[in-house]
């Protein structure tokens, strides 16, 4: 402990004259403001001098912020749409440069008590936009399916819509809640219901093995097939910033996010980390 | 000889108490003060009115158009325009884009580019779906087996109809005002005209105190307890719907509901029920077919501002209602309402966008409908109040 303290003292006089003095501002998804909370919190602790400030809001609230230059990172659970990428020329001059930060897996739930394992992707489309209305369809009992749904606000939601429905609209019958949480509570409580969130979520539900179609293997939304990206519904998180302000401070935090010590905060708030080409 | 008569100062004061001698300045300056806090109420509930409905005027006035229909271009045949277009095209105006230098503009183009690819290849991209031809009446979209009420704002095409969302809030009400009206004027009668004084002194303040819970818990209560209880008892589809969200509701109302009702019956003279039970009439036949009727503008009054609240209460709803926007009137089903739908998508659109507009449209409607009911209801308690003034 004391070798430990000492150590860590040691890092910080090193480290002292190298870093300065700073603020840096992150503004953007709220699936990242807990991770970005935690990278800000463990990353303060190490430098202190730097102080790093993480608020939500949602993806678009922090391009929005990016464009304006209210904060110096965006945070975003969806890659950058291109009218945003126009706004952001019109104030830099260049392209936001973008990091991928993490990693993320959706998985679809469903009762414990289903009887059904697995699920291929055309099905899912089948299901979510309400061609596909009862159990007996997939081979489970002769029962009307209760769809979950997320809020459209969410890029849970818009990522699943882009990816599994091939942007097809959802059926009307969904039912839509405020986040992965209620989904989960929800579809825990009730026999005939699916829905869908982050893999790293869910004690309490069975998370199905997914098909990229009828005839590949099912695979599950473990942290292993999600890094090697054999599971079909992974995403990836992104940090978008000002070319210019990625020097100094901001680029020594990117880094450090990307780093195998940020990468290990990432599994602590229940994502997954990068796979290693993507680390800096 | 007597001094002429002069009025002794304590008459004085008394008779220019009666005349209305003029205020002290102290009195006109808090009356004033009170006008102008009365006034400056009614100059802000318009001036909300104006901001919120003049966010939604491009769409009220059909100038806004959120088709996604785009022609294909590479940047060389875009750079090949005439300026005025390719400024046009990078959504600048003439003048900056002059002044832009060229490698900022190339950048804009390739961007451009790249957007044009993603749009979808749809029948529809070129529907201005913000035009009340498409926020009132169906629509056959592609994919869809038939013509449809269709809300999804998040999606290739943005589709908002907003039928279902008024059905929507109008069936979660209609449920809370079924539940809670009964309940809150029963217990009203009760308190007012038949409990023991000691009863009343202990139901009058309980029931008001429900008004105390905030709706936010409330909707926590319908969400994990109602749900799953009426669920279980039921067995229906889905745990979520208009039942369960209009119980809720009903509960947050009822205490608004009781306290006016009861005031009213309250307020009707005692000489009433004392004629109608020397008259020979039980305490519950003079409470029902005298003091009832007597009280009936201002039990109406309480059902309005019931229905005012209701209609306008966001979180209950947001949380217990399922959220999904269905045009059905079946109350088992999930209903996605207005205010729910407002307090949803706000955070996430584009400032100044089409569904931004959209649901600042909504809030409109929605102010207009309260403001119709409410003048509605004045306008009958006024001709109640008329007739029972006529009989008497």
């Amino acid at each position: 402990m004391k070798y430990q303290k000492l150590l860590t003292l040691a890092a910080v006089l090193v480290a002292a004259p190298f870093a300065q003095a700073g603020q840096i501002t992150v503004k953007g998804s709220d699936t990242m403001v807990i991770l970005g909370q935690k990278w800000a919190e463990v990353y303060m602790k190490k430098f202190p001098q730097t102080k790093v400030q993480v608020t939500g809001g949602g993806s678009g609230t922090g391009m929005a912020a990016l464009q304006n230059q209210t904060t110096d990172l965006a945070n975003s659970s969806r890659p950058i749409k291109p009218k945003e990428v126009a706004e952001c020329i019109k104030v830099f001059k260049k392209r936001p440069t973008e990091y991928k930060v993490a990693m993320d897996g959706l998985s679809v739930f469903v009762h414990e008590s289903n009887p059904i394992t697995e699920i291929s992707l055309p099905q899912l489309e089948q299901i979510f936009t309400g061609r596909i209305t009862n159990w007996k369809q997939l081979g489970g009992k002769d029962e009307p399916i209760t769809l979950y749904s997320r809020e459209n606000s969410s890029g849970t939601y818009e990522f699943f819509k882009e990816h599994v429905l091939q942007g097809k609209d959802f059926a009307a019958a969904a039912q839509t809640l405020q986040g992965t949480a209620s989904v989960i509570q929800s579809v825990a409580k009730e026999p005939k219901s699916i829905g869908y969130g982050g893999a790293a979520y869910g004690a309490g539900v069975k998370h199905l093995k997914v098909k990229k179609d009828d005839n590949s293997p099912a695979i599950e939304p473990e942290e292993k097939n999600i890094l090697d990206q054999s599971y079909p519904i992974s995403r990836y998180l992104f940090i978008y910033v000002n070319p210019a302000l990625d020097k100094d401070e901001v680029a020594a935090y990117l880094k450090w996010i990307r780093s195998d010590e940020g990468q290990a905060v990432v599994k602590d708030v229940g994502y997954f980390p990068l796979p290693p080409q993507w680390r800096s | 000889m007597t001094p002429p008569d002069t009025t002794p100062p304590a008459a004085f004061e008394w008779r220019s108490i009666q005349r209305g001698r003029r205020l002290r300045p102290l009195e006109w300056l808090v009356e004033r003060g009170i006008f102008a806090v009365s006034l400056s109420a009614i100059v802000m509930v318009f001036l909300i009115f104006l901001f919120v409905a003049r966010e939604a005027l491009p769409i009220l006035f059909g100038r806004m158009d959120s088709s996604v229909a785009q022609e294909q271009m590479t940047v060389e045949e875009m750079k090949a325009l005439p300026e005025a277009e390719q400024a046009r095209l990078v959504d600048m105006s003439l003048r900056d884009f002059r002044e832009e230098d060229p490698e900022t503009i190339e950048l804009l183009l390739e961007v451009k580019a790249e957007e044009m690819q993603t749009i979808p290849d749809d029948p529809d991209i070129g529907a201005n779906t913000v035009s009340w031809r498409y926020l009132v009446f169906p629509h056959q979209w592609t994919g869809y087996d038939q013509p449809e009420y269709i809300w999804q704002p998040v999606s290739q095409i943005h589709k908002y109809n907003i039928v279902p969302l008024f059905i929507g809030s109008l069936k979660a009400t209609l449920v809370a005002l079924l539940f809670a009206v009964p309940f809150s004027l029963g217990a009203a009668i009760y308190v007012s005209q038949l409990a023991a004084p000691r009863t009343r002194e202990l139901l009058k303040p309980v029931i008001e105190m429900l008004a105390g819970i905030p709706s936010v818990v409330l909707g926590f209560f319908a969400l994990i307890v109602m749900a799953s209880v009426l669920q279980d008892f039921f067995g229906y589809q889905s745990r979520l719907n208009a039942l369960v969200a209009g119980l809720a509701l009903g509960i947050a109302i009822i205490p608004v509901v009781f306290s006016i009702a009861e005031d009213a019956l309250t307020s009707v003279p005692r000489s009433y029920t004392q004629a109608a039970l020397a008259l020979g009439s039980s305490k519950w036949q003079a409470a029902w077919r005298v003091v009832l009727p007597a009280a009936i503008p201002g039990v109406f009054a309480a059902v309005v501002l019931g229905f005012g609240r209701a209609i306008g209460e966001t979180m209950i709803v947001l949380m217990a209602s399922g959220n999904a926007s269905i045009l059905s009137w079946d109350p088992l089903d999930s209903v996605r309402t207005v205010t729910a739908t407002i307090a949803a998508e706000l955070a996430e659109t584009v400032f100044g966008g089409h569904h931004y507009r959209m649901l600042f449209l909504l809030g409109t409607l929605l102010f207009a409908v309260t403001f119709v009911a409410n003048l509605v209801a004045d306008v009958v308690i006024h001709r109640l109040k008329k007739r029972l003034e006529g009989l008497a």
